[in-house]
């Protein structure tokens, strides 16, 4: 409110944008705000859900903690990227055959945590799937079907990869 | 042609893609224009009378529309009380605080960080009083939470409340079945214990939030909620306006779990737009949503008789419910749930009195279960110490005393399609509950343990719907269920496709909208499966039946084989028309005797659940680590197995968490000190059991759509009291208070052993 805001510039799902940001205002909010993006969510807004993860520079970050000034001249990718050439991503396709979501709130983070949890571990077992996503809450408990998930995402990357 | 059978797939939720892509609609993500920010000034102190409001300065700041208190409220509604049970929560307070948090002022900005900042600089001064905050001191404490009470009256089961003048009691339900006292009296051995629950939170994902926008003629509430119907009658009844002024319309919801019930947010938000003439919209922070609703603390005191053959011949309960500063839906937890408080077991002598109190706590309403997990933890803790005392097998003496299709329940209510039984039988099989059991080695010790519990649906509700046939044969379903995360688009879709031939994912599920939806009651207690989807059976049945009157009118066959489409092209000419099919559907019900508590009919269906783990205890740190946790539950027939299955062990884990890792802590002034997931744990996907195995039994429920009832709260009911039964085995000793803490635990065993470190 005081301090003035500033424009910046960054990439955002491949194209370049800029905003003008407060300089308190979170990722999050102007993702929500300024971009109409609405898969990053605000919830529990400490940095312990994982509802609101987006990427930047490819690695997960909880956008609810980052300041959006932070991200001037970085990439930022959001869930509404993954489907982009209107094929879902083989994780997202995971999630859905497996139903490894109830109201959906939290699932976004948990794609997204998933990509970047294949990426390090191909054929994660479930310790390494516990420890990985421990960082991402759901209320509704679809946890047994999000581990059947990430194991179900890891074959199909394998497939295709193979 | 026939289409395959749409109930019982295993069907993807209808809204699977836009749920993993992110664009799945919620009122979380919605904004309009010109739409103001309402920031919520809270008070600090759990009970005190409000001297001054002090906002010059924040109404001095720049960007602040306006601040807002019960004094401007009232100028539009003079009566600004809400509830659905009694008429007691004022949208702002007025002249008095009864629990901290409790909503004080709004600050308006059009930018959010402006509204937060001035609520900020908005000063109140109080003129503190002394607080009650425990359930059991509050049924005689002379510190009285409101002055006065006002009965609500909406609600055709809870038209007999009225409150105990001058006490703190909002209800009081008794149930008299036999001659307790004289079987006690009579009795072989008697067994008396006392247990308690903590208060905890729903903690849905998605924060509760709701947005107004009104005009002169009309206000349309944008809502997170599990009750539009609800809210469309309480903000029609607060503004004096007829209903069909009032517009109430949902999206996904992220999360319920009972937080979103009744009204929440929806007055506040109603008198904040009428007051701006612009937009308004709140939303909560997770902390806030803990002043908000939680779950009823509760302290339940149970004695029972046994004879020799190991039969329960009289069970008293005594039962305490915490409902803090504004009853909400308390008085209902209080009679529905107490009613089962003897638990599913065939008891001849039973006495039960179930008291809804009101404290400086923030207020307590329904949460998954609506009471029933906290009785199943006092009732199954206390049968396992019977059995134990008895050295009975604990599989054995429940065997012995379960409540079988045909008898009456404790109500009088004659036990129908509640396969408790089977229930049982298979929990035992699946633990092989008559094998010899690995009880580990060195201070690692393992136990095992089981729970059954029960709940009746609520009764009675009414739902309505509607089955829309466009003239290109394509169909919508417009229906005031609520979408909360349960499945509830995808099991209505797949009953109207059954009854008309179609694929269930054409369906299209219409989102509760009062403007195009009918009149549902609301989504809770796991009633929509049963309630709603036998209106959406007879809805399609009864646009079934027009389309045969539309074909028999054009002369057509009966059974000839024409397109839906075909048939209103020759109709109308061209692609034009509506067929609309509807029905409503209310069970039956009769109410409990004011005296006695019995009734024949208290409930249009039973749900059963069992609960069974094995789990190993460090008998060194108290920590317990879940091998298994098994669900076993009476669904009648699913309609769609997968989502039965996640419900069953997502309600498992929820209650996991309030069964090992949640408490909401309060010091001696009433402040809550851990409103955060940071101090208060939800369960992780480290906190998960090895295994988790989820199964109904084979049952139909005859009432039901095709054979189904409700689902989401079965898993929650056995899993404290199935815990706490596995660590008594596995280390010897028994926790009476949740959650089950490894300090607790450690304390317990060091206790056991004489150990000084037991004191508190
Ligand atoms: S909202 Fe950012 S981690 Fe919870
Ligand atoms: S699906 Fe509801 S929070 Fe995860």
């Amino acid at each position: 409110m005081s301090a003035a805001p500033r424009t910046i510039r960054f990439t955002l799902n491949g194209r370049t944008v800029a905003a003008e940001v407060a300089p308190q205002e979170s990722l999050v909010t102007m993702l929500r705000d300024r971009f109409a993006l609405y898969g990053a969510r605000e919830s529990c807004g400490q940095g312990l859900c994982g509802c609101c993860t987006v990427l930047v520079d490819g690695r997960a970050v909880s956008s609810c903690l980052a300041l959006a000034a932070l991200v001037d001249g970085r990439a930022v990718t959001t869930i509404e990227h993954l489907d982009a050439d209107g094929t879902l991503d083989p994780v997202q396709q995971a999630f859905i055959e497996a139903g490894a979501f109830q109201c959906g709130f939290c699932t976004p983070g948990f794609v997204l945590m998933t990509r970047q949890l294949l990426e390090q571990h191909p054929d994660p077992g479930d310790d390494d799937i516990r420890h990985y996503l421990a960082g991402n809450l759901c209320r509704c408990g679809a946890y047994p079907e999000i581990v059947q998930a990430v194991k179900l995402a890891a074959a199909k990357r394998r497939g295709a990869a193979g | 042609m026939r289409a395959a059978r749409q109930v019982g797939r295993s069907l993807p939720r209808l809204e699977a893609r836009a749920k993993v892509t992110g664009r799945a609609e919620y009122i979380h993500n919605l904004q309009l224009p010109g739409m103001l920010y309402g920031k919520l000034v809270r008070s600090p102190i759990a009970h005190g009378t409000i001297r001054r409001i002090d906002a010059e300065a924040a109404r001095a700041m720049a960007g602040v529309h306006a601040v807002i208190t019960s004094a401007e409220v009232r100028q539009i509604i003079p009566s600004p009380y809400y509830g659905p049970a009694f008429h007691d929560q004022p949208i702002l307070a007025i002249d008095k605080v009864r629990h901290i948090g409790e909503p004080v002022a709004a600050v308006l900005a059009a930018d959010a960080a402006i509204a937060e900042a001035a609520a900020q600089l908005v000063t109140v001064e109080y003129d503190e009083l002394p607080g009650i905050f425990d359930e059991v001191e509050a049924a005689t404490s002379p510190v009285l939470v409101h002055e006065a009470l006002k009965p609500a009256g909406t609600f055709a089961d809870l038209k007999h409340l009225g409150g105990k003048r001058g006490t703190n009691v909002a209800l009081e339900f008794r149930l008299r079945r036999g001659d307790v006292e004289r079987a006690f009296a009579a009795a072989g051995q008697v067994f008396e214990h006392s247990f308690r629950s903590q208060p905890v939170m729903h903690t849905p994902l998605e924060p509760m939030v709701a947005l107004a926008e009104a005009t002169e003629a009309s206000v349309t509430i944008h809502t997170a909620s599990q009750s539009p119907s609800f809210v469309r009658i309480e903000i029609a009844r607060l503004l004096g306006w007829p209903e069909n002024r009032v517009r109430v319309r949902t999206a996904y919801l992220g999360g319920g779990f009972g937080a979103k019930l009744y009204i929440k947010l929806e007055a506040l938000v109603t008198a904040l737009a009428l007051l701006a003439r612009r937009p308004v919209k709140v939303s909560l922070t997770m902390e806030e949503q803990f002043y908000t609703i939680t779950r009823h603390a509760c302290t339940v005191r149970i004695k029972s008789a046994v004879d020799r053959d190991g039969r329960i011949t009289a069970r008293r309960c005594e039962v305490w419910w915490n409902g803090g500063a504004y009853a909400d839906i308390g008085p209902r937890v209080t009679q529905k749930s107490g009613f089962t408080a003897a638990g599913p077991y065939d008891i001849e002598n039973v006495a039960i009195d179930s008291v809804a109190l009101y404290t400086n706590r923030p207020p307590a309403g329904a949460l998954r279960g609506f009471g029933i997990p906290q009785l199943v933890w006092a009732y199954e803790s206390h049968t396992d110490l019977i059995a134990r005392a008895l050295a009975l097998d604990p599989v054995e003496f429940r065997r012995r005393n379960i409540l079988r299709e045909g008898r009456p329940q404790a109500t009088g209510t004659v036990m129908r399609d509640a396969a408790i039984a089977a229930v049982l039988e298979r929990l035992a099989q699946k633990l092989e509950w008559g094998r010899p059991f690995e009880r580990g080695t060195g201070p690692v010790k393992r136990g095992r343990g089981i729970a059954l519990g029960f709940k009746a649906s609520i009764s009675p509700t009414a739902s309505v719907a509607l089955v829309t046939i466009a003239a290109d044969g394509s169909c919508a379903v417009q229906c005031g269920t609520v979408d909360m995360g349960q499945g509830s688009d995808t099991a209505m879709a797949q009953i109207a496709a059954e009854v008309l031939n179609l694929p269930a994912e054409s369906v299209r599920i219409v989102h509760p909208d009062t403007d195009v939806t009918p009149y549902d009651m609301a989504t809770l207690g796991s009633r929509s499966t049963f309630h709603m989807g036998n209106a959406v059976k007879r809805a399609a049945e009864d646009a079934r039946d027009k389309l045969a009157a539309l074909a028999a009118e054009l002369g057509l066959p009966p059974g000839a084989n024409v397109e839906i489409a075909e048939l209103f092209r020759r109709r109308y000419g061209m692609q034009a028309g509506t067929i609309i099919g509807t029905a409503s559907f209310l069970p039956s019900y009769a109410p409990p005797d004011l005296a006695t508590g019995l009734t024949d009919n208290a409930t249009p269906f039973w749900m059963v659940g069992a609960t069974g783990v094995e789990l190993e205890v460090d008998s060194e740190t108290g920590r317990v680590r879940l091998l298994r946790l098994v669900t076993v539950a009476d669904v009648g027939t699913p309609l769609n197995p997968r989502i039965v299955e996640t419900q069953l062990s997502g309600a498992a884990i929820m209650q996991l968490g309030f069964t090992l890792l949640e408490s909401m802590e309060f010091d001696r002034d009433g402040q809550l000190k851990n409103p955060s997931f940071a101090d208060y744990k939800i369960p992780g996907l480290g906190d998960l059991p090895a295994r988790i195995e989820s199964e109904t039994v084979a049952a139909s429920q005859h009432s039901g759509p095709f054979g189904a009832k409700g689902v989401g709260e079965s898993g929650t009911f056995g899993v404290s009291p199935a815990i706490a039964n596995a660590i008594h085995d596995a280390v010897g000793v028994r926790l009476t208070s949740l959650p089950l803490t490894p300090e607790a635990i450690y304390r317990a065993i060091r206790a056991a052993a004489g150990d000084s470190l037991a004191e508190e």
